[in-house]
């Protein structure tokens, strides 16, 4: 009950706000639920009886993340992840707040199964959960859903999940529909035909492996197909996953004519490349698949130069019994929420990204872009708070992630820092021992 | 049988393929026509023998009930005889073109060919190959021109006038033919249009047809004199321009709430036929600021008016 809640004191901190470009040693206080004020020296002095005071020397102290995009099997498909288990999981990655996808069984295409989900997330999830509802029914591409009502019942944005609309009339009417109710567009940007039976990388790494290929121009194609009905309709739009430097040229196009786009690249595309497949690793089979060097390191620029709005942990949660089979077989995905963090502090440690283009690509930029509160540690702000060790070093277990499968591409994977507490509306859901 | 019309209206043209074309003074000429068909109408004796000896064809390409009954009805008062193609059973059915159609009863020297066609522009090319009057009841999307004036003659009757009035038209105004034609009579009478609907349903450059537009009720209905809800068609509907019957309704369906957006004394139209619960509700359609059946009574008077003006424009040898 929030009433009964303690007031915390987060002192001696490293305090990063990217709302505000804010990057000060200072201390943090929160009461009911929100952030009080984060100012230097509060101190024990300027807080309220009874505050829990936590000394943050030699950590940071930052909003909660927001991750734009992940897989959750509810309804239907809890043996792959429930969302008490991926609150779980997100928690201990530092997420405080999911945004759910819709490629759900049955799908999530419907105000009723929106409800379900807000309902089933209050009673069971230990962090916020945001549901994405499905652009078209049955998320066969072919018929818009209600996205009035939708969002009325609490649809944070639309998409199609892991498929792409291939109808170009159809995406069409839907971003002209959206725009009315100012709803976000989120589309998987790749041209089915031609990922066709592809698996990995189209290229010579493939070639050498006896895989089919996917280009870069599957992507490219279907992305500057969307951008040219963006300019039609006005809509709202954002490309769930970005993976190539081609698709990093028409973004910059479509934001430099001022249309409303934006864009996310997973931890995935932004950490590794396609050498890391290896030996037929299937952990390492994603839809889009990993790139070439070059590629991820245009997409960490984008990120650092903000083009790219949006670090996603693009969490896919899959069983042993789809992963370990031929990688031709294999399914695609890898789950993330634990270890988004920690993996995106590689790129600050190597000084590709500073802290604060990390955490907004990962907070508040995405916050910003689903009209979410979060992202931000504004006095008023709810008190979805993360604290961070950034010297921390550890190594990835599976036995020990909260998700409910293990498919991971950090599998024993050394990372320095990590999420050592997260509050969630003013509430420690996690800590780090 | 032979009561003299007081007004000598002259519509000085071959054809009434559209309100494009009509001035000021030709709406209202026709209107005040109308007008004495409306009293004609309520009499028991409603025949005239202005049309005695003429030939009108009502040719519907589309299924139609009022506009088909409506136009056969005023033929018949006025005298004609009128026979009513059907297109089902035609030779249309046997792939006839549009064109040879057209030739073919130009042959049967009818005098007046009453014309629907699903294709917008069928009538103006149908219209060039016979030598008698065509009169449009409805091309495509492009216009259905004796709506708009039984619209204005019911707005006229009710309100007194038209100038100045705000009139809404809230719907699918991208397929609508009777959109397009209230426009251009309302703007040619001096009245404030406003288009309300979902962006799916507004075509292209609509705010250059010199009416405001808005994309949800509240908005859309504020101040307005007169609301013209248009139909949406099924296959419309479910997914394709708008996601459900239930959500079109809950944002545009003009119920009981909404007209309360609206000014007090505003006035519901439909072209009719409606959906109920889609885009009106039954309250409202049968409720006392409703004029739709006035609608279908305004209809027959002003089919009259467009077939004796056009009627007196024809040669007499």
């Amino acid at each position: 009950m929030p009433s009964e809640q303690r007031p915390i004191l987060l002192a001696n901190a490293r305090i990063l706000d990217p709302s505000r470009d804010f990057d000060l040693n200072g201390d943090l206080l929160i009461v009911g639920g929100t952030v009080r004020e984060a100012r230097r020296g509060i101190g024990a002095a300027g807080v309220p009886d009874g505050t829990e005071i936590i000394d943050c020397r030699g950590k940071i102290v930052a909003p909660g993340l927001v991750d734009f995009r992940a897989f959750v099997g509810e309804p239907g498909e809890g043996h792959r992840e429930t969302l008490a288990s991926a609150s779980q999981a997100a928690a201990a990655g530092g997420v405080t707040t999911i945004v759910c996808q819709p490629d759900t069984n049955p799908p999530i295409d419907d105000p009723a199964t929106v409800d379900f989900v807000l309902r089933r997330a209050r009673d069971t999830a230990i962090v916020h959960v945001q549901p994405m509802a499905a652009l078209t029914k049955r998320l066969e591409g072919q018929e818009m859903t209600e996205i009035g009502l939708l969002k009325a019942a609490g649809a944070v944005a639309f998409t199609n999940g892991a498929h792409s609309v291939t109808n170009a009339q159809v995406m069409r009417r839907v971003l002209t529909y959206s725009r009315d109710f100012d709803a976000l567009v989120v589309h998987h940007v790749e041209d089915p035909d031609l990922v066709g039976e592809g698996v990995m990388n189209d290229g010579e790494f493939a070639a050498r492996l006896g895989l089919v290929g996917v280009p870069t121009a599957a992507e490219a194609i279907m992305l500057e197909r969307d951008l040219r009905l963006v300019g039609l309709t006005r809509g709202r739009y954002h490309a769930a996953s970005v993976t190539c430097r081609e698709s990093l040229e028409l973004l910059r196009r479509a934001k430099d004519a001022g249309l409303a786009v934006s864009a996310a690249a997973s931890i995935n595309h932004v950490s590794l490349n396609e050498n890391d497949i290896g030996a037929y690793r299937t952990f390492f089979k994603l839809a889009p698949p990993l790139r070439a060097e070059d590629d991820r390191l245009a997409l960490v620029e984008a990120v650092a130069s903000g083009l790219v709005d949006v670090v996603m942990s693009d969490h896919n949660p899959q069983d042993v019994e789809t992963k370990r089979l031929p990688f031709m077989e294999a399914a695609h995905g890898a789950i993330g929420l634990e270890t988004m963090l920690s993996a995106g502090l590689r790129l600050v440690h190597s000084e590709s990204l500073s802290w604060l283009a990390l955490l907004n690509a990962m907070s508040t930029r995405p916050a910003e872009l689903l009209g979410l509160a979060g992202g931000t540690l504004r006095a008023g702000a709810p008190a979805d708070i993360i604290v961070i060790d950034p010297d921390i070093a550890w190594v990835v277990d599976p036995a020990d992630l909260k998700s409910k499968c293990k498919n991971t591409p950090f599998d024993e994977a050394r990372l320095d820092g990590r999420v050592i507490r997260t509050i969630v509306a003013g509430r420690t859901v996690y800590e780090y021992v | 049988m032979n009561i003299a019309s007081k007004s000598s209206f002259v519509l000085h043209q071959r054809h009434l393929l559209g309100i494009e074309g009509l001035s000021r003074d030709e709406i209202v000429g026709l209107l005040d026509l109308a007008e004495e068909f409306v009293d004609l109408n309520r009499q028991i004796e409603k025949k005239r023998a202005s049309l005695r000896g003429r030939t009108l064809i009502n040719l519907f390409f589309e299924v139609s009930t009022r506009t088909q009954a409506s136009f056969e009805l005023a033929g018949k008062r006025l005298g004609a005889d009128v026979m009513n193609m059907a297109v089902g059973s035609s030779s249309i059915r046997k792939g006839e073109t549009l064109v040879d159609t057209a030739v073919t009863l130009n042959a049967m020297h009818p005098d007046l060919i009453v014309v629907r066609h699903h294709a917008s522009g069928a009538c103006a090319l149908l219209a060039q190959k016979v030598d008698c009057s065509v009169i449009n009841a409805g091309d495509g999307s492009h216009e259905h021109p004796t709506q708009a004036l039984l619209d204005a003659l019911t707005i006229r009757r009710n309100k007194e006038r038209i100038e100045g009035l705000l009139v809404v038209i809230c719907g699918d105004i991208l397929h609508s033919r009777v959109a397009r034609s209230n426009i251009l009579l309302l703007n040619a009478l001096g009245a404030r249009v406003r288009v309300v609907a979902p962006s799916t349903l507004l075509p292209a450059g609509i705010e250059r047809f010199g009416v405001e537009v808005a994309r949800d009720m509240r908005e859309g209905l504020a101040d307005a004199d007169i609301i013209m809800m248009l139909r949406l068609q099924r296959e419309r509907m479910n997914g394709s321009f708008v996601p459900s019957t239930q959500e079109y309704f809950h944002y545009f369906g003009l119920d009981s709430k909404k007209l309360a957006y609206a000014k007090p004394d505003a006035l519901v139209m439909h072209p009719g036929p409606m959906n109920r619960g889609v885009e009106i509700d039954s309250i409202v359609a049968d409720g006392a600021q409703s004029l739709i059946r006035e609608q279908v009574e305004m209809g027959v008077a002003v089919r009259m008016a467009v077939l004796e003006a056009l009627s007196r424009n024809l040669p007499n040898q």
